[in-house]
């Protein structure tokens, strides 16, 4: 009984019309409301024909339903021309009945006004384009034209009203674009007849480079993501990030996973890190921040798991050859297909183009462990804030997909913040900071974990070095003044500890020698003792046998001298 | 539908053929369905016609209810519509032509002219 009513309630929903594009469906949590119109209004170049058309196409493609698009500032030779730079061929689906694109033109030069009108004309061309091909989607690009086309406003505003109606009727999904106005989202407000569902493109510039968002203003009996979105226009049409949670509910797994440098392993509790967290190292220049990284990556490719370098500051080749000087051979792995290193610039286009990008790349290799280095170069491209969102964004995506990560981020200053500005410290799990340490006209290269989810961890400052063999952490060393020692004092302190331990050794077996002459001087007078011991109870012996055999021989006598005497033998 | 939809209510086509290309109005009424307004458009057409152009004309009436697939060539989303294809240029009257001024002006026909 309540399940029948739960499935009828669930069928009383609003049914959507998935977009097929990227990102789009999650945030209207399954698409456009079906059999109504969606208003997409944005300013010039927003990419509002955009939407509608791929709308179509994968609608048509997908989703089996055709599509109509009428197109009232571009003629079909035009549309098929700009939408086959995005890799969308238009006449193939025309050929297949998939899609009619219809070119409506109006010239308010050729057009005299006389008296009474009605749109009817419009209804007839869309309702016949609709029915050849059996649309279920429509797109109207942009139906404001008409009304720089027609003067009688008030029989226009009559006939939109009706036109939105009608298109309900008709039960097609219908997509709307408008040109934003000034004071109002549409310039002819079009928000006021498309009630349903109101989306808003934008296109802004900031600080020289541009960024597209996309906002669902409203959306009637739907829930939807409230944001703004950034979205890309690529190659192969539209994205809309996130693609990712609108929550946090990615799992938690116990596994840990090694960092690569044993002795860190053991610092951070045992076992490395978490399986699916994210790592945050920081350093000034040269403290060995990408050297950190790289030990993590060769680790990951040993235990044959995949790896995927981002670098924002060197070249694949300047990564492996600087690498490989350290021992840190990384080449093997990538020839081998087990790790891929992509190199960018931060300035080569924004953040959110990087964003997905890097989406991008992770769902086509599908990696196990992911460095990017260094974070930090990120802010040259957005500001903080916009740095901060992205990387919460990626970082919400790669803990999704369980996926540990390890983000360098390169610090102006040797401070305690360790990193700067972008607060996102806060968004890691674990954060290994790599500082210089001055003591006795050296710079001596040393870390700490500064914190560390959900493990113990050690709180020791850690003199490591970089040798041939990768990253190796020291022993501790405290000075007398109770600081650490690192570098060459380290080295001394070694050294004189070396020389400690063998004078002690020494001590000892010059102690074991004496102890051991003295236990044989003790054995010596033992078996003096015993042998003296033993003459002794010789001694004793022969003596009770003597006396026996002397009352042996008397009883003897005695015997002899009754059988003479012919007596009674003696008892 | 019938009295509107007929297709020859100027002369006879082979008489307007015979006349020079100048003097010809070939007109089209574009309305869908005989509702109040295409009658009154068709009505106002015939009386404008009837008095300035003295038989040099020929309107063909459309009924996009029954051919919607001609409402393309003529990009015609309005109705009723009037298109005069000949002379040129194409000249559109939206509208159920009861502004005669109007409609003579969109026809380029200055009303002086039909009073000569």
């Amino acid at each position: 009984m309540i399940e029948e009513r739960s499935t009828t309630l669930k069928e009383k929903c609003l049914e959507k019309a998935q977009t097929g594009i990227n990102g789009l469906d999650d945030i209207t949590d399954g698409g456009l409301p079906k059999g109504r119109p969606t208003l997409v209004c944005g300013s010039a170049g927003s990419g509002k024909t955009l939407l509608a058309m791929e709308f179509l196409i994968k609608g048509a493609k997908r989703y089996g339903e055709p599509g109509v698009f009428v197109a009232f500032e571009e003629t079909e030779e035009e549309l098929t021309k700009n939408f086959a730079s995005l890799g969308f061929d238009l006449d193939e689906l025309i050929a297949k009945n998939k899609l009619l694109v219809d070119y409506i033109h109006i010239d308010r030069s050729e057009i005299e006004e006389t008296g009474e009108y009605d749109l009817e004309g419009l209804f007839i061309r869309l309702g016949l384009a609709i029915d050849s091909i059996g649309a279920r989607r429509v797109a109207l690009d942009t139906l404001e034209i008409l009304f720089s086309g027609f003067q009688n406003e008030t029989i226009l505003r009559s006939e939109l009203r009706r036109l939105f109606s009608w298109l309900k009727e008709k039960g097609v999904t219908a997509v709307v674009t408008g040109e934003q106005g000034e004071a109002s989202l549409t310039r002819y407000g079009l928000e006021e007849y498309v009630a349903d569902c109101v989306i808003l493109l934008d296109n802004r510039m900031k600080e020289q480079i541009a960024t597209r968002r996309l906002r669902i203003i409203k959306y009637r009996g739907s829930k939807h993501g409230t944001n703004e979105y950034p979205f890309l226009i690529e190659e192969d049409g539209m994205s809309v990030l996130p693609i990712t949670s609108l929550g946090l509910e990615h799992e938690a797994p116990a596994e840990k996973i090694s960092t690569g440098i044993e002795r860190l392993d053991t610092m951070l509790g045992g076992h490395g890190y978490y399986q699916g967290s994210n790592i945050l190292i920081s350093g000034t220049a040269g403290t060995g921040k990408t050297s950190f990284a790289s030990q993590f990556c060769k680790a990951a490719c040993e235990r044959g798991e995949h790896c995927l370098y981002f670098a924002f500051e060197e070249s694949p080749g300047q990564i492996t050859r600087n690498m490989r000087s350290i021992g840190i051979d990384l080449q093997p792995y990538i020839d081998s297909g087990l790790m891929q290193i992509h190199a960018s610039r931060p300035m080569a286009y924004g953040l959110e183009m990087h964003l997905t990008t890097m989406n991008k790349v992770l769902d086509t290799f599908n990696p196990d462990v992911v460095v990017i280095d260094p974070i930090s170069n990120l802010t040259n491209v957005g500001t903080e804030d916009d740095v901060k969102l992205m990387l919460t964004r990626l970082i919400d995506y790669l803990k999704l997909k369980n996926i540990t990560t390890v983000c360098t981020s390169l610090v102006e200053q040797e401070s305690n913040d360790g990193v700067n500005g972008q607060g996102i410290s806060s968004l890691m799990d674990a954060w290994i900071n790599l500082r210089f340490f001055e003591s006795d006209s050296e710079l001596n290269r040393g870390f700490s974990v500064i914190k560390s989810r959900g493990m113990e961890h050690s709180n020791q400052i850690r003199e490591f070095i970089l040798t041939d063999h990768g990253i190796e952490i020291k022993d501790v060393y405290i000075g007398k003044s109770g600081g650490l020692l690192m570098g060459s004092s380290r080295a001394v302190q070694e050294a004189n500890e070396m020389a400690e331990a063998v004078s002690q050794s020494q001590d000892m077996a010059r102690k074991k020698r004496e102890m051991e002459s003295k236990l044989k001087a003790l054995d010596a007078q033992i078996a003096v003792l015993n042998t003296e011991f033993e003459m002794q109870k010789e001694e004793l012996d022969k003596l009770a046998s003597h006396n026996e055999l002397k009352n042996k021989a008397l009883a003897n006598g005695r015997s002899k001298i009754s059988l003479i005497r012919q007596a009674d033998a003696p008892q | 539908m019938e009295d509107v939809a007929q297709n020859d209510d100027g002369p006879a086509p082979d008489e307007s053929y015979i006349m020079s290309d100048q003097g010809l109005y070939i007109l089209k009424l574009y309305v869908a369905g005989q509702t109040l307004r295409s009658l009154t458009a068709f009505a106002n057409l015939k009386d404008i016609c009837d008095k300035y152009l003295d038989g040099r004309y020929r309107i063909e009436v459309i009924d996009l209810l029954e051919n919607p697939q001609l409402a393309k060539g003529d990009q015609i989303l309005a109705l009723p519509t009037l298109v005069r294809k000949l002379p040129p240029p194409i000249k559109k009257i939206i509208g159920d032509l009861s502004n005669t001024e109007r409609v003579l002006v969109g026809l380029d026909l200055c009303p002086a002219e039909g009073f000569s």
